[in-house]
């Protein structure tokens, strides 16, 4: 078993840098996200672990071996690629067998290994198909199948859920992250659903041009986002931002002001105020807001309100008893607001 | 909608013009390879052939120095898909593959040198042949036949290698494979019928080349170098029997790979 060390890579593609001197510990066992919009560098950092991609700059190492000049072949890790790269050309039987033909293992244990990987899998009954003849989320099994059969002690996901329709993702969400608790692999993970690493990650690393932006366990990115972009990426919806300063007390912005007990910060220091939706309620004496749009989702109502010039999501619940054009007063959980620089967006101590 | 239509029925109509444009004396040929000897010069010619026979092309398979010069052709056109694939299908793969600086430029380039005609290259040609020793000699016409061909191959592959997924190569990395098994295991099996394809229309173009052919060989003519030579001295019936006979693997191969010569100009 081993962890993975990313001490100080860059990788420069012509003269755009795709990583900036990333630096990241990930515990034997993990399971660490990547997390960010396209461009920022996650997938390019799996790649540098995986071997596809030589590091400009920096080191790797997997347990205590340095893997940075190795072929992928020779670096002990298995992946799962964003279009599965199943061998069309294979069947099931032959694809989740190829690492350890390649591996030159005895014939017994690689049936015994891809009848065990079948299994784990749900894969059984197709062991005799061809790729096309398998449907999407059975083509995806196969990939994890494959990769799981190598016993590799690392375990690298490009986005393996992106091609699956909604309802299907959500199953396969839960199946692999199932299958890591039974497997315990030291696992990257990369995906821009936030959801997906909320529900999935030991911890994430959330990514933003080229360098870590945030590092650490959902809950705590979600409570405390480190920059207004952690806290505007993570959380659906993402969480509310109001500019403003400390003026007499209290945080007023360009046409609100919200009454604060315990003012935080500098009087007269530009901020912003962030608050996730299921901490503002409608209701009470609070801050004066207009009501733009009400969309019940089922469980809770998102109700759109304007704050000034500011559109605020606020989670309500569903029998919430305001309309598109009300006046409401909103009342903010003090404990909850988060502050952060107006210029850098980074956040302010509580 | 209607305009739709229109346009569709234009292009149809564009189509089947310039197809009897093509396929009429192709036709005519045909028949006339099949018609009695006798009956070849009969006139008006009937569109259906009265009376069928293999006269006519007995006689020119039977004919000196014809069956000679299929097997000349034979080895030629072999010698040049063994040429024109080691040196083309890595070319295709490199412009598959990498994003190399002028890789844009150098695919015009490639097909510019389509636009040179091989006349103005002959008589060098000849006399560096000869300096070589490789005059009237098989492996020459080849070599040239593979100059002539390369273009193509190199485009050819170029599309049959962009077809397969770059993950799947990558996928057989992780999976244990180097560089080089990656390509053998995976790509190359899944880019076979591709690479056939550009085996077969390498054929087609070094079976139905004269004029190097001509110019390069005095006794080992192939084919069409022995048909050009011996045509004015030859009677009708051996020139309709001959152009069949040249034509007739051209077209088959051709129909049998049209999907892979369209990546000439589609896909990328």
């Amino acid at each position: 078993m081993a962890g993975i060390t990313i001490d100080g890579v860059s990788k420069i593609f012509g003269k755009t840098p795709a990583l900036k001197d990333v630096t990241l510990d990930i515990a034997d066992g993990e399971f660490m996200v990547l997390l960010g919009p396209s461009g920022c560098g996650k997938t390019t950092l799996l790649r540098c672990v995986a071997g596809l991609e030589q590091v400009n700059g920096g080191r790797i190492r997997i347990g205590e071996r340095d893997v940075s000049d190795l072929a992928p072949r020779d670096r002990n890790i298995a992946m799962v690629f964003q279009s599965y790269a199943v061998f069309p050309h294979m069947t099931v039987s032959s694809n989740i067998g190829f690492g350890l033909r390649m591996k030159r293992r005895p014939k017994p244990e690689i049936e015994k290994r891809v009848r065990e990987g079948a299994e784990l899998l749900g894969l059984v009954p197709f062991l005799d198909r061809y790729p096309a003849q398998l449907s999407g989320g059975q083509r995806q099994r196969v990939a994890v199948a494959r990769a799981l059969v190598m016993d590799a002690p690392v375990l690298l996901m490009d986005e393996p859920l992106s091609n699956l329709d909604a309802l299907l993702r959500l199953q396969a969400r839960a199946d692999l992250k199932r299958l890591h608790k039974e497997v315990k692999r030291t696992t990257i993970y990369v995906t821009h659903d936030q959801v997906e690493a909320m529900s999935m990650g030991d911890r994430i690393a959330v990514m933003r041009e080229g360098a870590i932006e945030q590092l650490g366990a959902p809950m705590e990115i979600y409570d405390n986002p480190a920059t207004q972009f952690v806290g505007g990426f993570i959380g659906s919806p993402p969480m509310n931002f109001l500019r403003g300063a400390i003026r007499d007390g209290a945080f007023a912005g360009d046409g609100f002001t919200v009454p604060l007990s315990r003012p935080h910060g500098a009087e007269g220091r530009e901020m912003l105020l962030g608050v996730r939706a299921e901490h503002i309620l409608i209701g009470g004496d609070g801050v004066a807001a207009k009501v733009l749009v009400v969309e019940p989702l089922g469980a809770h109502a998102l109700v759109t309100v304007l704050v000034g010039k500011t559109p605020v999501k606020v989670q309500a619940p569903i029998d919430v008893a305001v309309k598109a054009d009300d006046p409401v007063r909103l009342r903010l959980d003090e404990s909850r607001l988060r502050w952060m620089d107006a210029a850098s967006g980074s956040a302010l101590p509580n | 909608m209607n305009a739709r239509v229109l346009d569709r029925s234009l292009l149809y109509a564009g189509a089947i013009f310039l197809a009897i444009w093509v396929l009429v004396p192709f036709y005519l040929i045909a028949i006339s390879a099949f018609t009695p000897q006798a009956k070849i010069f009969d006139y008006p010619k009937p569109l259906v052939p009265g009376s069928l026979s293999t006269d006519t092309m007995q006689f020119f398979v039977e004919a000196r120095g014809v069956i000679p010069s299929v097997l000349n052709s034979l080895v030629v056109a072999l010698f040049t898909i063994v040429f024109g694939l080691a040196l083309g299908a890595p070319a295709g793969y490199a412009l598959a593959r990498f994003r190399f600086r002028g890789r844009e430029a150098f695919q015009v380039v490639v097909l510019m040198t389509k636009m040179f005609p091989i006349a103005i290259l002959s008589i060098p040609l000849a006399v560096t042949f000869l300096q070589l020793g490789l005059y009237d000699n098989l492996i020459s016409v080849a070599l040239v036949h593979t100059a002539m061909a390369l273009p193509f191959i190199v485009l050819v592959t170029g599309g049959v290698f962009v077809a397969v997924s770059h993950e799947l190569e990558e996928a057989a990395q992780t999976l244990g494979c180097s560089r080089w098994g990656a390509f053998l295991r995976i790509v190359l099996p899944l880019a076979l019928p591709g690479l056939a394809a550009a085996a077969i229309f390498t054929f087609v173009i070094s079976w139905n080349e004269v004029f190097a052919a001509t110019i390069l060989t005095l006794r080992t003519r192939t084919l069409p170098a022995q048909v050009l030579a011996s045509l004015s001295t030859s009677p009708l019936a051996f020139k309709f029997a001959g152009g069949l006979f040249m034509v007739l693997p051209a077209i088959v191969f051709i129909f049998l790979i049209r999907k892979y010569l369209m990546n000439l100009w589609g896909s990328r």
